[in-house]
């Protein structure tokens, strides 16, 4: 394993620029959503609507990251699907345990 | 279709039946990569949406901001229990340096992004160089969280005082400084807890990520990818670091901002 064997033996194809700038834009994207984010917590009154845009832009970011930085949306449909759907489950849970914790606070103040 | 380069040929022999085919045209390392995260997905999900049932089962702070006090009746407002950065000890500094985490996390996870690219041209001294920025991200955040969690655990100079029960089972009332998982100075046990659990099983996750990082990085740099043929194993381990990524977008939501 010597690290001086640096002859290359795969052809090494130059960078294309389109595609490097292209990560670079979804970066700033994902910093400027969370720079939104960030400015929203100091300036909107806390209450509903300012946890649904949280909650919106943050799933806004996981598509990001998903599509853009894992490839999801390269892979073919079959393994998009058996990644995605399964997720479904989580709505329910959302639901049974909010409302769980919702009784709590009821019975308890 | 993926332009990936792929670790398994297609069996043309065999036809479909004989095995050694792909129906979902990922090779075998990819496919199980993704289960996994699928699977880390759940834990992670009922991690924040336990955080959920619980913080709604708890008051929120009702009073000014300016004269928060932290309490076990109510759940705090986390931007005035996260705002300290170190070396401003005592200046009030809302989420300035968990904002500063997820940069470093996001911008890492971009430069992942650009080594996995590397990889798909065979570029070994491009998949190095990112690897390394990559790992210096994975430890910059890590030593960050180290920071933010011993400051969480000592706490603030005042404390607040508390009537608890006690890890014996008596009630007492004193002031209590920092956390544990018995007691902590901001909020409900419960508050304390929740951070300990979700944060740390978030850092375990990126110190794992950090080795397979070395890894990869050091095997890249001696010519063992070069030799393979292909670089899919930078691919599998940016998978890995991507969902660590994607994982603190949420817990970075539902824990800092809500």
């Amino acid at each position: 394993m010597a690290i001086q064997e640096n002859k290359s033996t795969l052809e090494v194809t130059p960078r294309d620029d389109a595609k490097f700038w292209k990560i670079w834009k979804t970066a700033g994207i994902l910093l400027a959503i969370t720079a939104v984010e960030f400015v929203m917590a100091f300036t909107m009154d806390r209450g509903l609507l300012l946890y649904f845009l949280f909650i919106a832009l943050t799933i806004w970011k996981a598509k990001y990251i998903m599509m853009d930085f894992m490839h999801l949306g390269d892979e073919v449909k079959p393994l998009f699907y058996s990644i995605i759907v399964p997720l479904i489950f989580l709505v329910w849970l959302v639901i049974a345990l909010v409302r769980e914790g919702t009784d709590i606070f009821n019975l308890r103040w | 279709m993926s332009t990936t380069a792929t670790a398994i040929g297609v069996s043309s022999k065999r036809g479909i039946w004989g095995g050694g085919n792909e129906p979902l045209k990922a090779s075998y390392g990819k496919l199980m990569m993704w289960f996994f995260l699928l699977s880390d997905i759940f834990t992670f999900a009922a991690f924040l949406i336990t955080y959920a049932a619980i913080r709604v089962s708890y008051p929120g702070y009702a009073g000014s901001m300016d004269t928060f006090q932290g309490s076990n009746e109510y759940w705090p407002i986390p931007e005035l229990v996260f705002d300290a950065f170190p070396f401003f000890h005592g200046v009030h500094m809302p989420l300035v340096f968990v904002g500063l985490m997820t940069f470093i996390l996001i911008l890492s996870s971009v430069t992942m992004v650009l080594a996995v690219e590397a990889g798909h041209r065979n570029d070994r001294k491009d998949v190095v160089k990112w690897m390394l920025w990559t790992l210096l991200g994975g430890i910059a955040f890590l030593s960050c969280q180290a920071w933010e969690w011993s400051h969480f655990i000592h706490g603030s100079d005042g404390g607040t005082v508390l009537t608890y029960v006690n890890s014996v089972n008596k009630v007492v009332n004193e002031t209590v400084f920092g956390a544990n998982l018995v007691v902590n100075e901001y909020g409900p046990a419960a508050f304390a807890q929740l951070f300990f659990f979700i944060t740390g099983f978030h850092g375990f996750h990126v110190t794992i990520g950090v080795v397979l990082l070395f890894l990869a990085f050091y095997q890249a740099a001696v010519g063992v990818y070069e030799r393979r043929g292909h670089y899919e194993m930078i691919e599998k381990i940016g998978l890995y670091w991507h969902f660590v990524d994607l994982v603190w977008v949420f817990v970075f939501t539902f824990f800092y901002l809500i």
